[in-house]
């Protein structure tokens, strides 16, 4: 499974050393080095699935800091591994007319998609940084290059956000690398370090929030809606799709199983809140709430799905900090939905309508009756919507399920309240659908009358591959959640257990 | 005082002055009808040929010393150890700064440029091994004084003129701080030798406070706190940056750097590890409870390079913020960079690894200066101006200046796989292994959040580069030597970033880590 990393890199070193202007051949190689890291990804996936912890690479890197180079992959490595395949492939195939720097795009996305694999796939604390860091630059330039509102700002806001968080999380690093002796940075070696209590209640938080930051945890999200709505759809998918994945891995890899006592009793409560965790399972309701509710009052049809990312990456933080196996094992599963879902919605907001339409407002689409003028369209909304809605049949249904599970063996009112989140869910759902698809309102075509009733573009193959690919990942996890359940549940058991919890 | 074994212990530097003499032979001798292309050439190679010999001169000597009177209390030079590094990095340096001059056209008389380059290289050989506060004082003039020249070198400029001069006036006063520092330090401890203030200074904390060897080390540190472009002397270094000649900056900001860190290495060295090491001194006074230690200067000298490494991320980086001249951008980068080396100057372990974390980012930070000046270089001849605006556009008028610029800045920001940020995690490790109090974690954390901040400045300019469109599409032409010195110096910024123990392992050959 290493190699999808080196795939990845290579291709994208590969790309940016293309001739310019040859759009056709840089696109094709990037679909096969994606296809074939999705290759791996799901080999890797079927291989390992009866294993534990399979270590692939261990070797030393700088020998003097007893940095090692060590590549492993567990239940839930795998498992992430697959979504950022899948997510790798549909992105190339939706930014199929991407006509403009078409190689430099396509380097830039493949590195993204290199590090966002080094990271799932990092057993050591070093290596996994690194590789974090990695994937901040070429998602700066994706959206300041090739974005639309607000471009420059959102990429630097992203980059920045990303930064501060990463700089956290390195303050915390370099402190437990000097507590634990300066001997490795080895995730394993680093949790049995017996790092002592007081330096976890705050290494904890400090690593926390540096990760959730990229999660978009509530109230350090704000990168998200923008970054997302600036983003070219194939950035926007990977950035909702597997990015804040990486914000939510590191909370449960790095801050979870090296600090375990940090969520330990403050011994004394505030307002019921009486440790870090209580603390951050507060700020995930929050963000499930907040998301869902600042969704439903959106004017541009991608600001919803947008803060619908905030809200769904609630569910996997809250589900993390269940602590308990079902819930966990919920909030990994839920990354895994919300990679494929998020994928699919915004999909089809920024390419399929908005590359036709060119207007992302709801008012405006609603004088466009888009499901009589493009029904694919609309009917795909219909089925992606009812997935993030978490209709059963949907990977998203029995994810939240666990996780609300989860959440009230920890806390029954932090499930009542997360059910809230769900209700306003499908409310803006279904408002987005109306509207954009299903609206009988009176043509409004004063803006973009040239384009008529007739001119929208018919939908090309790679849109429909794309979306039967993302749909169908979607739908076989709903209807048969077994094949990723069982392959995460021993990988999150060990956690827990190892985690000294 | 044996002259034979001074000259042996100085062989490189004689390799230089000779080369940098040849130099001045070949183009004023031989090649003054020569076009100004073959004389640039051919001084540069000359003058590249004078630091590989004197490399190769280097490397044989081994570990050498030598003293005064025969007894380690008048060690006057060393050689080997941390100084070989920091030898072979000013030399190696060097060599990659006359490359860039290749092409260039500010100035008629490049083998005065180049024999100057030499001679100020010299004296920073020297200061890398200087343990006696005489030679620290003349190799640093020596350094100082070609700077000086070097700066004003584009005659024709009036920015250059006036670089020179700020450079010079603040120079001229710092020195003199210095020096004045210097003659309190063998006023109040009897010595010039190092080790030997840093013990006396331990028995005078002793008998009580000692006011004016305080006094003498904030005189010192004002000193080589200009040499390094700490705040709150630091006020020469964007206008210099931005007045000198590009292949002159390139040199001030690295290899002037380098060799000056190096002597602080030695002061750092010297007070931590009194009588060579063999003990930890401390004075210890029985009868009263608990006992005092005396560390003799070490502690004040701690502090005043906390507070400047404190004030320099701080000024360095928030300024920086504000610039739209690159080359000012780079200066305040600059004394952002000092800042957090300073701070493990002042958080120094008598073993090794903190002088070869210092070594680690100073080498690479020199390499990297340079490359960025290169690029400045460039795209400053083909625009006529080093505003940020200058760079709009540059991935299409030139790729590769724009990836290297890419690779540089990202280096420089600290992001990884590159060299920039094993170079920070090095030395910010290097600074909590020493000591794993509340204060250095603070101000390691305040580095490492003032390199977040520093990102958004880097991204800038790579902004203009890549993303925002061109105002003018003529493609740049870079000249082979440079395009090919540039891109060496990115490959090498690639490949020590993902195989950070190439370099951090040959450091090691000289000053093994325990």
């Amino acid at each position: 499974m290493a190699w999808t990393i080196y795939l990845s890199f290579a291709g994208a070193l590969i790309e940016a050393l293309l001739p310019k202007g040859r759009a056709g051949l840089a696109r094709a190689f990037a679909f096969v080095v994606a296809l074939a890291g999705l290759v791996i990804a799901a080999v890797g996936f079927a291989a390992g699935a009866g294993q534990g912890r399979v270590t692939i690479v261990d070797v030393p890197w700088v020998a003097s800091m007893g940095i090692r180079y060590t590549l492993a992959a567990d239940g839930i490595s795998r498992v992430l591994v697959l979504l950022t395949g899948l997510a790798a492939v549909a992105g190339v195939l939706f930014s199929w007319n991407i006509d403009r720097r078409t190689n430099e795009f396509f380097a830039f996305f493949l590195a993204l998609i290199g590090g966002v694999y080094g990271v799932f796939l990092s057993f050591d604390l070093f290596l996994l940084f690194v590789f974090y860091e990695i994937a901040i630059v070429p998602k700066y330039f994706l959206i300041a290059i090739w974005g639309s509102t607000r471009r420059e700002y959102a990429a630097m806001k992203l980059a920045l956000y990303s930064f501060v968080g990463s700089a956290m999380v390195l303050i915390a690093l370099l402190a437990a690398y000097a507590t634990s002796g300066s001997h490795s940075t080895g995730l394993l070696d680093l949790a049995h370090a017996g790092l002592p209590v007081s330096f976890q209640m705050w290494a904890f938080p400090l690593t926390f929030v540096g990760f959730a930051i990229l999660a978009g945890m509530w109230p350090f999200h704000t990168w998200a809606p923008t970054g997302h709505v600036a983003a070219p759809t194939a950035a926007s998918m990977l950035l909702a799709g597997v990015v804040m994945k990486l914000g939510a891995y590191g909370c449960l890899r790095v801050a979870m199983s090296l600090f375990p006592h940090g969520m330990d009793p403050w011994g004394w409560s505030f307002l019921g809140i009486g440790s870090w965790r209580d603390v951050f399972a507060v700020l995930a309701v929050i963000g499930i709430i907040y998301g869902a509710l600042v969704a439903l009052v959106q004017t541009d049809f991608k600001f919803v799905i947008g803060y619908s990312s905030v809200s769904h990456m609630g569910f996997v933080l809250l589900g993390l900090m269940t602590l308990n196996q079902i819930g966990v094992t919920g909030a990994v599963l839920q990354m895994y939905s919300h990679g494929v879902i998020a994928g699919l919605l915004f999909a089809i907001v920024g390419r399929i309508v908005y590359e036709r339409t060119h207007t992302r407002q709801l008012a405006e689409l609603e004088g466009m009756h888009l499901s009589r003028r493009m029904p694919f369209a609309a009917w795909a909304f219909v089925i992606a919507g009812m997935a993030s809605m978490g209709l059963p049949g949907f990977s998203g249904f029995v994810a939240e399920l666990q996780v609300l599970v989860g959440s009230w063996n920890a806390r029954p009112w932090w499930t009542a309240a997360a059910g809230v989140g769900i209700v306003v869910g499908v409310a803006y759902t279904w408002r987005a659908l109306q509207k954009a698809f299903f609206s009988d309102a009176p043509h409004t075509h004063h803006v973009h009358g040239n384009h008529g009733e007739h001119a929208l573009e018919p939908i090309t193959w790679p849109e429909v591959t794309g979306f039967c690919l993302l749909a169908a990942a979607s739908l076989a996890i709903g209807l048969y959640p077994r094949i990723l359940l069982d392959t995460i549940e021993p990988a999150v058991k060990a956690l827990l257990a190892g985690g000294g919890q | 005082m044996n002259y034979t074994d001074l000259f042996r212990i100085t062989l490189p530097e004689t390799a230089l002055e000779v080369a940098a003499l040849l130099v001045l032979v070949v183009d004023l001798g031989f090649l003054r009808k020569a076009a100004l292309g073959v004389r640039t050439a051919m001084a540069t190679a000359l003058g590249v040929l004078g630091c590989v010999t004197a490399l190769w001169l280097m490397q044989g000597q081994g570990s050498m010393r030598f003293t005064a009177d025969g007894t380690p209390n008048t060690l006057l030079l060393v050689t080997g150890g941390y100084t070989a590094v920091a030898q072979a990095a000013v030399l190696g340096l060097t060599a990659v700064t006359l490359l860039l001059l290749i092409g260039t056209t500010f100035t008629r008389h490049v083998g005065e440029f180049v024999a100057v380059v030499l001679m100020s290289a010299t004296g920073g050989l020297l200061i890398c091994g200087a343990q006696d506060l005489l030679v620290i004082f003349t190799g640093l003039e020596l350094l100082s004084l070609g700077l000086y020249v070097l700066t004003a070198f584009a005659k024709s400029s009036g920015n250059s003129a006036e670089a020179a001069l700020k450079y010079y006036l603040f120079g001229g006063m710092s020195a003199a701080f210095l020096l004045f520092g210097f003659s309190l330090l063998y006023g109040v401890t009897g010595s010039t030798n190092l080790q030997q203030i840093a013990a006396a200074s331990i028995e005078m904390s002793a008998a009580g406070a000692a006011p004016l060897l305080y006094v003498a080390l904030v005189m010192v540190s004002a000193g080589l706190g200009f040499k390094v472009a700490a705040v709150p002397f630091q006020l020469w270094a964007p206008d210099t940056y931005e007045g000198a000649p590009a292949p002159a900056a390139a040199f001030v900001a690295s290899v002037s750097k380098v060799a000056s860190f190096a002597l602080l290495i030695s002061v750092s060295m010297a007070m931590v590890n009194v009588f060579g090491g063999a003990h930890r001194v401390f004075m210890v006074r029985v009868g009263q409870a608990p006992l005092p230690r005396y560390l003799g200067i070490q502690q004040p000298w701690s502090l005043i390079l906390v507070i400047m490494a404190a004030a320099s991320m701080l000024a360095g980086n928030l300024a920086a913020l504000a610039q739209s001249s690159v080359r000012r951008l780079l200066a305040y980068s600059a004394i952002a960079h000092a800042g957090y080396i300073l701070l493990a100057l002042a958080y120094f372990s008598r073993s090794s690894f903190s002088a070869n974390a210092v070594l680690y980012y100073i080498v690479t930070y020199g390499l990297t200066t340079i490359g960025a000046f290169g690029v400045i270089g460039v795209v400053e001849r083909a625009t006529g101006s080093d505003r940020m605006d200058a760079f709009l556009g540059l991935h299409k008028r030139s790729p590769l200046l724009a990836a290297v610029l890419l690779v540089l800045f990202l280096s420089l920001a600290g992001i990884p796989a590159l060299v920039g940020f094993w170079a920070k995690f090095n030395l910010f490790a290097a600074v909590l292994r020493v000591s794993d109090g509340v204060v250095p974690f603070t101000l390691v954390a305040l580095a490492v959040g003032m390199s977040a901040v520093s990102l958004y400045y880097y991204l800038q300019v790579l902004k203009r580069a890549y993303v925002m469109p061109a105002a003018d599409d003529t493609p740049i032409r870079v000249h082979p030597v440079t395009a090919l010195v540039l891109f060496a110096i990115a490959a090498a910024v690639v490949v020590l970033g993902c195989f950070p123990g190439l370099l951090q392992d040959w450091i090691a050959t000289y000053n093994p880590v325990p």
